[in-house]
């Protein structure tokens, strides 16, 4: 299998992840969206590096997938306490900034 | 010292200037009343006397000039500001200075009882008054005469409506500013014009480029009678002299100095001064037009029961008179009568004003056998009263004679028969103001508990000196046949018959009045009877005041209704119809604004979806 299958297989999965991020209610399905996309940028990265015979990619996947643990914490820490002041996590109540 | 006749001039004319910048700026001398009054009074006495100084020091036909350039542009300037002292304008001078003084004087007892602040206040006015009407007189050319022109025009407004609180004052202030303007206008097209024509204001370069025949005098028809609307509007004549009367709603001493001496003798003045501009066809226009408006005012002055009414439309018919000999050809008839009714109307006003201030009512009713009371004010007010009517030996003999000779002598036949008319009913509604006023009975109303008398000294002193100079002028000039330079030159051309018939009316005219009014033995009732629908007319003055009212107002309220509707619905409209789209558009807009993430990420995401196609495809 060639660069390309990986590709698509990445945007496939950054498409999803959109999909999800964009039409999900539950704020927790927005962060798994966002997760997905996160994870497709890190298909790309490793591919990108196995074809080129370079380290730098794998480098960074390792980077993200510390970033992505922490914004899931954080993100998660945010949901609870939402939940707490709205008694709700659903995203389409959530909107204070309505013009 | 100074000693020219300019420098005299000017000095006399900057004197009332200076009273009136200090009045008008030391804000606490205004306001203590007397004191103010006091220095008013002070700086007439003197602009008086540089007035006579530059009459005396003026000799023969010379002119003396002082004038500075004014509105410098590119090089030349534009009009001159300065005086222009010659034989008329100094003894003009002189009749402004005189009565302004004298009645200043006489108010500072009439108006006692006003509070400080009013006092200053009319002192104010007076002295702006006195300078803007000298600055008219002794103007050199015709842009400051119009400037000052419309500053008197000012000052009559603020006097007239001095009394401010009372509604009819305050009416009658802003009618005779609005009748007068409407005269205005003409004056300053006229004046555009001319310069247009000839490139000059000054009265003696456009009385050289006349005679010698650079401005053919033919082509200034148009422009003399624009000039002449403003003396219209000025003069009161017909049909613009309904201001006039109403405009006796303020104090008496006013109406003595602006509405009867000099004011209204400006736009005489003025033909007086230009009258060389004027074609024949005009000067038409202006005899008839004068003896039309003489004949009119005193056919209204006959009925009028308030005494300032009756001096009022004398006044009028006089400065009809006036008009009539400018009209004629004989302009010096015209200014030589301007000044001996400056004398003795500024005379019976002032008498009036006694009068009034003694009675405390303007109606003749109330008034009547006042002559026992108040001898002395009865004294001038006959003085006054023959001068106006024309009998030999006072002031108004010689100058309504030259008038009449100079309408004959200008054959204007039409007009002559107007102010023989008009010479019988002056004569007759005079006396009739004397019989009711000073002989006849005391008012029905039983015997006032008020005991009316004569006035204090500082007003009988300008009444005495005013009696004393109309019957020097009439005594010298009845006795001489002429008085300085006029009535040398007309009275050649009088026939024989002519004085003593116009003595002749006049005296009938007398006759009439005491006949009904003192004797009694033609009933005043059968009187009017017999002249039942003109009295009718005339006690409604001929509506002509009517007729302005339902035109004007006819004409305005459409025009404004008209204008109304257009602010309403056009201009409104374009200025709604925006704002409504603003407003729509703003709430559709504002519907993108949803408040939710996941839109705002949907269009982050759409909004790269297309930025990345347009640099694949547009770009590459």
């Amino acid at each position: 299998m060639g660069l390309q299958a990986y590709l698509i297989l990445a945007a496939t999965v950054f498409c999803i992840g959109l999909f999800g991020v964009v039409t999900r209610r539950n704020t927790i399905g927005i962060l798994l969206g966002i997760e997905l996309m996160l994870n497709a940028v890190n298909i790309n990265l490793v591919a990108f590096s196995h074809f080129s015979g370079t380290a730098t990619g794998m480098i960074f996947t390792l980077f993200t997938i510390c970033i992505t643990v922490s914004e899931a914490a954080i993100g998660l820490a945010l949901v609870i306490l939402l939940f707490r002041v709205r008694r709700t996590v659903m995203a389409d109540h959530l909107d204070l900034l309505k013009g | 010292m100074i000693s020219d006749p300019g420098g005299l001039a000017l000095v006399s004319l900057l004197l009332p200037a200076a009273s009136f910048l200090i009045l008008a700026i030391v804000a606490p001398l205004r306001r203590s009343g007397r004191p103010a009054a006091y220095g008013s009074i002070l700086f007439a006495a003197g602009a008086l006397a540089a007035a006579i100084a530059s009459w005396r020091s003026h000799a023969g036909e010379s002119a003396s000039r002082l004038a500075w350039d004014w509105l410098p542009s590119g090089g030349v300037s534009i009009a001159t500001v300065g005086v222009l002292a010659d034989a008329d304008s100094t003894l003009m001078l002189i009749l402004v200075t005189l009565v302004a003084f004298l009645v200043q004087l006489y108010s500072l007892e009439y108006l006692h009882d006003e509070p400080p602040a009013a006092l200053g206040r009319y002192y104010t006015y007076h002295s702006l008054f006195a300078f803007s009407m000298m600055g008219l007189v002794l103007a050199p050319n015709l842009l400051q005469l119009f400037i000052c022109w419309e500053l008197v025009g000012l000052c009559s407004y603020l006097l007239i409506g001095f009394w401010y609180q009372k509604p009819e004052a305050a009416r009658a202030a802003v009618k005779a500013f609005w009748t007068t303007k409407a005269g205005d206008v003409g004056l300053l097209i006229g004046i555009v014009l001319l310069w247009r024509v000839t490139g000059t204001f000054d009265l003696i370069e456009l009385r050289r480029l006349v005679t010698d025949g650079t401005v053919p005098v033919m082509g200034l028809s148009l422009i003399s009678f624009c000039i002449y609307l403003g003396a219209v509007g000025k003069s009161a004549q017909f049909p613009l002299h309904t201001w006039l009367p109403d405009a006796m709603e303020g104090p008496t001493p006013v109406s003595a100095l602006i509405h009867a001496a000099t004011m209204v003798t400006a736009g005489v003045y003025l033909l007086h001064r230009t009258v060389f501009l004027f074609p024949p066809d005009v000067l038409m226009v202006v005899a008839w037009i004068g003896a039309f408006t003489a004949l009119l005012a005193a056919v209204l002055a006959c009925v009028q029961d308030d005494i300032k009414r009756v001096l009022a439309y004398s006044t009028v018919s006089q400065l009809g008179y006036m008009m009539a000999a400018i009209g004629a050809g004989f302009s010096a008839a015209g200014f030589f009568h301007l000044l001996t009714h400056g004398l003795f109307k500024a005379l019976l006003f002032l008498g009036a004003g006694a009068v009034i201030h003694a009675v405390h009512s303007n109606d003749l009713p109330n008034m009547g056998g006042l002559a026992k009371r108040m001898p002395q004010t009865a004294i001038v007010f006959i003085v006054g009263t023959l001068s106006l009517a024309g009998i030999p030996l006072f002031g108004g003999f010689l100058s309504k004679e030259e008038i009449l000779g100079a309408t004959l002598a200008g054959h204007q036949t039409g007009p002559f028969i107007l102010l023989i008319v008009v010479a019988f009913l002056t004569a007759f509604y005079m006396f009739r103001v004397v019989f009711l006023a000073f002989y006849a009975g005391p008012p029905a109303g039983g015997p006032s508990h008020h005991q009316p008398h004569d006035p204090p000294a500082v007003m009988m002193l300008p009444l005495w000196i005013l009696a004393v100079l109309s019957l020097g002028v009439g005594v010298y000039s009845t006795l001489a046949g002429h008085f300085l330079t006029f009535g040398a030159e007309e009275g050649e051309h009088a026939p024989a018959w002519l004085t003593p018939s116009a003595v002749g009316v006049a005296i009938a005219g007398i006759a009439l009045a005491w006949l009904v009014y003192q004797r009694r033995s033609i009933d005043a009732g059968k009187l009017a009877a017999a002249f039942g629908p003109i009295r009718y007319a005339a006690l409604h003055k001929f509506w002509i005041d009517d007729i302005y009212e339902r035109v004007l107002a006819f004409a305005l309220l459409g025009f404004s209704r008209t204008i109304g509707w257009l602010d309403r619905y056009l201009v409104d409209g374009v200025l709604n119809v925006v704002s409504s789209w603003t407003v729509s558009s703003g709430a559709m807009l504002r519907m993108v604004q949803t408040g939710r993430a996941q839109d705002y990420v949907f269009g982050v995401a759409v909004g790269l979806l297309i930025l990345i196609l347009w640099m694949r495809w547009a770009l590459a």
